[in-house]
């Protein structure tokens, strides 16, 4: 994983000036401000998601706001990410950082010294290793990310029922999440199988599907924790003809997946976000703190929410490639 | 023979036992569904580490044929979503389709040899850019995200994944058929001679006449046309390509073929070793996942172990062939 993003670095987009020169338009109102944005490339679905959201925004707010102007940066890696924000406070003379840090370690002592030198600084969905530095912090919650989820097995699943879990890569993230989920569906008396890893890729997901279902005779339910894994997942099931069997919830809200709870389909009842469009979120946050008297500070997590058949359309971007 | 023979048969008994510790610890291993299942899996590697076998037998490696294979799903699944308006859902439409990932497939493997045999460039080099190139090259045209196939030509697709005869499905066919000629090759033919001669030393076997840069290219050509023919089973089986398709399969071909008793160095290549180095490493992830013997966070230990432990039992063999 590491060496293909190295090795994707000479080819990963540079620095480029997105919205329009918002000098030049700056006339009608307020004065003219550049807002940075740095956030990791599209090297998986989430991240894909989140870099069309990303640039959605700023298209949208570089209208509605003519006075501001936005630079979009993205990063194969922890340097790269590094140097661009060097080259935003360089060149660009930035006014505010939007940034989602690859790592957390490496990005600190860098985001740090852009907000020493009296920026607006947002940080996104990572936190950075020293409390204190940003203005303003937005994220997703991974153990609501993992409540959420395994509230609906409690309620959905009776006393005795099995369910298999699949796991991402392993990671803090994942723990986190799997942890939550334990915890909520302990003493409904649903018993876990089993849980393996599927590291949230669809093929590893089938794989590891095919093994469970050779397994055991009777699996209720499956949290596949991940839209990418569910896929695999659900065609793993359609191969061994027990689609009647089990109910599978996935995560984070891929535009296939929500089109069919919309449609009802009983094998897909739920899902759970873990939205990409938080990079909205902060961006709009951002440019609210300069054109608006609203106060911008603090820490603003955003909430897992239940995708179900009849909310699915608010989460539904067909446009997205996520 | 008075003693077994490891060198030979090392990676055999390693699978033989493998199977019986299978069956010992859970009896779903050995029901024809899952032996259906972990023959199919090991399709995909399988015929890339056949092709495999050659390269490195001659001397040569590629690091590519994972990205390669994302990428050529890619631009298959592409071409064939394309081509529904014009052709319509039909097997005509997923024909071109296997076409375009054949000819995809054939292209990239002469331009890694190209590469190699013509501008002379190290094949680790070559095919370490090349990998970089085809990840990017897939995730790009993804933007980021997956590549679907359209769900007619898919539910039409599938049963070239999923179907068969009994349960001996088409995957498994192709990935025998695909073996049993490259042992031939490999065995009775002058390309396969050649492929030993040139990993053996190159310089005699251009002095004897053999058409080093010739039999070099041939063989990246047909690995290319192997990865090529990996994709077309596998883009039916779920339909995508994203940037995280074939990951490490390179690896995993690379070590299938070492396990089965052809030298990294080149000189000597085994196919059916290789067929029993890519059967080994998928049961050893079956297993695994149908038997909770460890924590899955050690899961690549036991797999890095079994790895290790196949190849020792041959180099004690080899050392004392004093070779």
């Amino acid at each position: 994983m590491k060496r293909r993003q190295i090795l994707s670095l000479p080819l990963a987009a540079a620095v480029l000036p997105v919205a329009g020169t918002g000098a030049a338009l700056a006339q009608t109102e307020g004065e003219a401000k550049t807002i940075g944005v740095a956030i990791p490339s599209a090297t998986h679905g989430f991240m894909g998601g989140l870099n069309w959201h990303a640039q959605n925004t700023i298209d949208r707010l570089g209208e509605t706001y003519p006075n501001l102007s936005f630079v979009l940066a993205t990063a194969g890696d922890s340097a790269k990410m590094v140097s661009d924000i060097e080259d935003m406070m360089a060149t660009r003379n930035i006014d505010a950082l939007v940034v989602l840090p690859f790592e957390s370690e490496p990005l600190t002592a860098p985001v740090k010294s852009v907000k020493d030198a009296g920026k607006f600084v947002v940080v996104v969905d990572r936190g950075l290793s020293e409390e204190g530095i940003e203005d303003l912090y937005v994220a997703g919650d991974n153990a609501a990310f993992g409540r959420v989820a395994g509230q609906y097995f409690a309620d959905n699943l009776e006393s005795g029922q099995k369910i298999v879990v699949l796991r991402g890569i392993p990671t803090t993230l994942d723990n986190e999440r799997v942890e939550a989920f334990q915890a909520a569906i302990e003493g409904s008396g649903i018993e876990v199988l089993d849980m393996q890893h599927g590291n949230w890729n669809r093929d590893d997901a089938f794989n590891v599907m095919q093994d469970y279902l050779a397994k055991y005779p009777e699996i209720d339910a499956v949290w596949a924790a991940d839209d990418d894994m569910a896929t695999g997942v659900l065609e793993a099931i359609a191969q061994a003809g027990r689609e009647d069997e089990m109910w599978v919830i996935g995560g984070a809200g891929m535009k296939e997946i929500v089109q069919r709870i919309m449609d009802g389909d009983p094998q897909l009842p739920v899902n759970v976000t873990y939205p990409p469009a938080q990079i909205s979120a902060a961006i709009e946050m951002a440019a609210l703190n300069f054109v608006s008297s609203a106060p911008m500070a603090g820490r603003y997590i955003i909430g897992s929410q239940l995708i179900t058949p009849e909310n699915a359309e608010q989460y539904y971007f067909p446009d997205s490639p996520f | 023979m008075r003693r077994i023979d490891f060198h030979l048969l090392g990676p055999l008994i390693a699978l033989i036992a493998l199977i019986i510790i299978g069956a010992l610890l859970n009896p779903a291993f050995l029901a024809p569904a899952n032996l259906s299942n972990v023959l199919a899996r090991s399709a995909f590697i399988g015929l890339i580490a056949v092709g495999m076998t050659f390269v490195i037998t001659q001397g040569g490696l590629d690091l590519s044929v994972g990205s390669m294979a994302a990428f050529i799903a890619g631009i298959t699944i592409m071409a064939m979503n394309a081509l529904v308006p014009i052709t319509g859902v039909n097997w005509g439409t997923i024909i071109i389709g296997m076409m375009v990932a054949m000819a995809g497939g054939l292209a990239a493997g002469l331009f890694n040899g190209a590469l190699i045999t013509r501008a002379r460039i190290e094949p680790f080099i070559v095919t370490l850019g090349t990998m970089g190139i085809y990840r990017s090259l897939v995730t790009w045209l993804s933007d980021g995200g997956t590549l679907s196939l359209d769900s007619g030509l898919r539910t039409l697709y599938r049963p070239v994944y999923f179907s068969g005869i009994g349960w001996i499905t088409w995957p498994i066919i192709t990935f025998a058929i695909v073996a049993i000629l490259g042992e031939w090759m490999m065995r009775h033919t002058r390309f396969g001679r050649h492929v030993e001669a040139i990993g053996s030393n190159d310089r005699v076997a251009r002095y004897s006449a053999v058409d080093v840069e010739g039999v070099r290219l041939a063989s990246y050509v047909l690995l290319g046309g192997l990865v090529g023919l990996a994709t077309i089973l596998y883009v039916p089986r779920l339909g995508s390509a994203s940037g995280s398709t074939g990951v490490l399969w390179e690896l995993e071909a690379i070590a299938a073929v070492i396990i089965g008793g052809t030298m990294l160095k080149g000189g000597t290549g085994r196919v059916w070793g290789t067929v029993v180095g890519v059967l080994i490493l998928s049961m050893i992830d079956n297993i695994l996942n149908l038997a909770d013997l460890v924590s899955p966070y050690l899961n690549g230990a036991i797999q890095g172990v079994i790895i290790v432990l196949a190849v020792v039992l041959q180099r004690e063999k080899r050392a004392t062939d004093n070779r």
